[in-house]
């Protein structure tokens, strides 16, 4: 029962990283209809430079500022720089390069920092408190619920309840008409690029110091899993995305605590497979008829 | 249905007489398809006589990287699906070939039709896994594909991890290979055997591809591509096809990657990673998708520009970590550049330049002769 409890709670706080990460997928993808493969990459760089930055001024926390605004900027470059130029008629377009990117970021970082893993320390002990006998909650997992609840909380307000939110989904929705109503449609895309980005940073932040620490490729299958959340959730619904992150890092921490750490990456597969046979369009998604 | 089968024939009977050329330049395509494989297979033997034994070893790689990226090349650039899980595909044939040739070696077996049973059980194992995966694609679009594919690439090779038992971890496994056979004489060099096996191999997955691509097979494949909903209207079972060209493009990787683990004569779950598959992605839209040309210009880069880079950076006095950073990541960042900028600037990729250039030299050809 302990160990059940565990296991649960260290689920749900991957989880709500997982949840995080499907969420910038799910902004891309509802603002420009690109799955943006090279978010993992964005985000470890992200994350080199907030632990360059920390390691200099010695505060953590100015670091994690600076991993978010690294993100926000690094999303705006590659809509401006990048995607803004890629021919959007075939789909396959847009995910090859950014491929091209994740070969990029992560060869710049491997020639900067080398490809070797380097320690990023918790701002928080990561052993867990005790109440009643039983191990809880450990104050990093606190921190890392209230740093992706308070994400989550804002990201919704702003787009049901602001009008910079309201002019996002208009131009998401319907771009001709938005752009004819006045809304700077390239802007808001930009915008949900930089957003996405910064998302994404954040998750980096938050799952880096709980796996082996920083390398390039720290975050490839933390980008699988987090694409299977955002599957599951449906790559249209962000509320969605959430749950989908939660059950995924439920899944993932139940397998690996139950029949062994090894067997996570097939496990992410076994469920991407099953949802996208099962039900393509996620759990969340409305019936929709298909053509022909 | 069945009456107005029996009444067509005779009607289409002077039409048909009429098409005989058309069945006439089918065979001749696959005559031009052979003498081209021929010439080509007469130039490597040449060229294996001519350069060191190094650029020997370097061409049959080139020739193994060919079959994955043809492959590819069918899979994406003429069926119109992605694929980022070739890599994993190529490990499936790698490690097969390791068992095979493992086993014989146990067993004392020894001969020259080893090799191909060993290669032939890779293709016949990668052939299942790529069914497996490919039933699943049919079903998939776009990003989702890609999502699928990009997840077998990064849990295969941890598989071989996980169940180290068999696979022996990150170590891998050795292949032994039998040297070259007696006949070819006592000093024989390895390598060029290496290069005629791989060669060899080669061509025949081209050829048989290249006829593939002019068949029946090769237009409903392009169909497909091309609008899912006309091929369907037109009698294609668009399903049927997505899965056939995934299990042609699987068989080739497997193939490629069995011809790796020869010419390393180990494997490893290390060389078939993630990058690997982005590797044979890059190579086959900067060689030109759509075309076996493009694949040739892709594996031919693959095999190039780490080699390039490696003689840059001894060029630049750097001190040894430094160099060795730039090594490994440069051929990355230059690969990673040119996929985009390609992408953006020059969907057609090398060939595509090269045939553009070509058509316009014959447009101005007969201008400048009259």
């Amino acid at each position: 029962m302990d160990r059940f409890v565990f296991l649960t709670i260290d689920g749900l706080s991957r989880g709500a990283v997982y949840a995080a990460f499907a969420l910038a997928l799910v902004l891309i993808w509802r603002a420009a209809r690109v799955v943006n493969f090279a978010q993992g990459a964005m985000a470890v760089a992200a994350a080199y430079v907030a632990y360059t930055v920390a390691a200099e001024t010695g505060s953590y926390w100015l670091g994690f500022v600076v991993a978010i605004v690294a993100g926000l900027l690094l999303g705006a470059l590659v809509d401006r720089a990048v995607m803004r130029f890629v021919d959007h008629t075939s789909p396959l377009n847009p995910v090859i390069v950014a491929l091209g990117l994740v070969l990029l970021i992560q060869a710049v970082l491997g020639m900067l920092y080398g490809s070797e893993f380097r320690p990023a320390e918790a701002p928080f002990s990561r052993s867990a408190l005790t109440v009643g006998g039983i191990a809880v909650l450990s104050p990093y997992d606190l921190f890392v619920f209230a740093a992706i609840g308070v994400v989550v909380v804002g990201l919704a307000w702003m787009f049901s309840r602001t009008p910079v939110g309201l002019r996002m989904r208009a131009a998401a929705f319907a771009p001709e008409v938005s752009r004819l109503l006045g809304v700077n449609v390239g802007g808001m895309l930009t915008l949900g690029w930089a957003l996405a980005s910064g998302v994404g940073a954040l998750a980096a932040m938050l799952v880096i110091p709980t796996e082996l620490g920083l390398h390039p490729h720290a975050m490839d299958l933390v980008f699988v899993s987090a694409f299977t959340a955002a599957v599951v959730g449906g790559l249209d619904s962000p509320p969605g995305a959430v749950v989908g992150g939660l059950v995924v890092g439920l899944l993932l921490s139940y397998v690996s605590g139950y029949a062994g750490s090894d067997l996570t990456p097939l496990a992410v597969l076994v469920l991407l497979l099953a949802v996208l046979l099962v039900r393509p369009g996620g759990l969340f998604a409305p019936v929709v008829a298909r053509r022909v | 249905m069945s009456a107005t089968q029996a009444a067509v024939p005779p009607k289409q009977r002077p039409a048909g007489a009429g098409e005989r050329p058309v069945d006439r330049r089918r065979g001749s395509t696959l005559l031009r398809h052979l003498a081209f494989a021929l010439a080509a297979a007469l130039v490597l033997v040449a060229v294996s006589y001519a350069v060191e034994p190094f650029r020997n070893f370097q061409l049959a790689t080139v020739a193994a990287y060919l079959c994955a990226t043809a492959g590819l090349t069918v899979l994406t650039g003429l069926n119109g699906q992605l694929s980022l899980g070739h890599g994993a595909l190529m490990a499936t044939g790698a490690y097969t070939v390791a068992f095979c040739q493992n086993a014989f070696a146990d067993r004392g077996m020894t001969g020259g039709w080893l090799l191909p049973v060993s290669l032939g059980a890779a293709i016949v194992s990668t052939v299942a896994v790529g069914a497996v995966v490919g039933v699943a694609a049919a079903r998939l679009r776009g990003p989702y594909l890609a999502g699928v594919t990009l997840a077998v690439a990064v849990v295969v090779p941890a598989l071989a991890v996980t169940f180290d038992g068999v696979f022996n971890g990150e170590q891998g496994l050795s292949v032994p290979v039998e040297p070259p056979p007696a006949s070819l004489g006592p000093y024989f060099p390895y390598e060029r055997w290496q290069l005629w096996l791989a060669g060899a191999a080669t061509l025949l997955a081209l050829l048989l591809l290249a006829n593939l691509i002019r068949s029946r097979y090769g237009r409903t494949f392009r169909a497909v591509r091309d609008d899912e909903v006309a091929a369907r209207l037109a009698g294609i079972h668009v399903a049927r096809t997505q899965v056939l060209a995934f299990v042609v493009s699987a068989a080739t990787a497997g193939l490629g990657g069995a011809l790796l683990a020869v010419l390393a004569q180990s494997v490893s779950p290390g060389a078939f990673s993630l990058t690997l598959s982005l590797f044979l992605l890059m190579a086959v839209v900067i060689g030109g998708l759509g075309r076996l040309a493009g694949a040739l210009w892709g594996a031919v880069l693959l095999v190039a520009l780490p080699d390039l880079t490696h003689s840059v950076t001894e060029l630049l006095t750097l001190s040894p970590a430094v160099a060795q950073r730039l090594e490994g990541n440069l051929p990355l960042a230059i690969f990673g550049i040119t996929l985009v900028v390609v992408m953006i600037a020059a969907p057609g990729g090398v060939q595509g330049l090269l045939s553009r250039l070509g058509r316009a030299l014959l447009a101005r050809w007969p201008a400048r002769r009259s």
